[in-house]
């Protein structure tokens, strides 16, 4: 396959992300989003990776796949610690920091 | 481009992961959203297999529909979210903006990736047998496939030794931070 519609693909999928964290108001879908954008920009490595014939763009990946993980720990840790004092995962109705 | 296996494979993979993609912003109920995400990394696995990186593709699987959305899902079930329908609609305005801006994203991805495809000398096509000549610090054994999980692992523990300890101190500190968060509670 050209490596233009792997970009392509990718760059529809980072969209889908982009909409998701936009229009949902639920802080797990939120996070879900946010995990596909990661992900469409990992498909863009590998798809570079693969084009270029180097094997970079792959550990790149590794190290992405790290930090999400990583961030997904703690984000999940996050909404649980505000929904026992909110009782809410909607975004609108968490306004801690506002004033 | 020639119809052959990996063509039809790129187009279903692609096919099924928009379309979970889309299921998984579109779906009122969150864990129905998280089972839609895992749909969308298993295709998105499909594409790092068509792209020779079986390394990826297995780790991929491993921590995102293994390890992650697992996580994922105990949380929404912890949570024990009903999906409120009223609550999840935002306001006009915000909605507006949103679609706006996708437009906008969507505009772009067509003028810069619509002008390459366009144009005659686009790229050439990845094969699937292409071989990686060595890595950058001369291995011994120079012809490896790429995504080859020796060269990988030879990469990441000889040049990326320094950042792969960084990346274990961060899931070190992420850990911690985590208990830390979800143990106590936090006061208003």
């Amino acid at each position: 396959m050209p490596l233009v519609y792997y970009l392509l693909l990718s760059a529809l999928l980072f969209i889908i992300g982009v909409a998701g964290v936009l229009l949902r108001r639920n802080a797990i879908v939120i996070f879900m989003s946010i995990e596909l954008m990661l992900n469409a920009v990992n498909l863009t490595f590998v798809a570079f990776a693969a084009h270029w014939e180097n094997l970079e763009g792959q550990i790149f990946v590794f190290f992405v796949m790290v930090v999400a993980a990583a961030e997904v720990a703690v984000g999940l840790a996050l909404i649980v610690a505000v929904f026992r004092v909110k009782e809410t995962v909607f975004v609108d109705e968490i306004n801690l920091m506002k004033w | 481009m020639a119809i052959n296996l990996s063509t039809i494979l790129f187009f279903v993979f692609a096919a099924v992961a928009l379309g979970a993609a889309i299921m998984m912003i579109l779906h009122r109920n969150p864990v129905y959203s998280a089972i839609y995400l895992i749909v969308a990394f298993f295709a998105l696995a499909g594409f790092y297999v068509l792209l020779n990186a079986p390394f990826v593709a297995s780790v991929h699987i491993i921590v995102y529909a293994g390890a992650i959305m697992v996580l994922f899902l105990f949380v929404i079930m912890l949570l024990n979210l009903k999906h409120d329908p009223i609550r999840e609609r935002g306001k006009i305005a915000r909605r507006v903006f949103a679609t706006l801006l996708v437009l906008i994203l969507l505009a772009e991805i067509a003028v810069l990736i619509g002008g390459s495809i366009l144009s005659p000398n686009s790229d050439g096509a990845i094969a699937a047998q292409q071989t990686i000549v060595g890595l950058a610090n001369g291995s011994s054994d120079t012809t490896t496939v790429v995504g080859n999980t020796k060269a990988i692992g030879k990469e990441l523990f000889t040049t990326y030794i320094l950042p792969f300890e960084i990346a274990s101190v961060l899931l070190l500190v992420g850990i911690i931070g985590a208990v830390i968060l979800a143990k106590q509670k936090l006061t208003t």
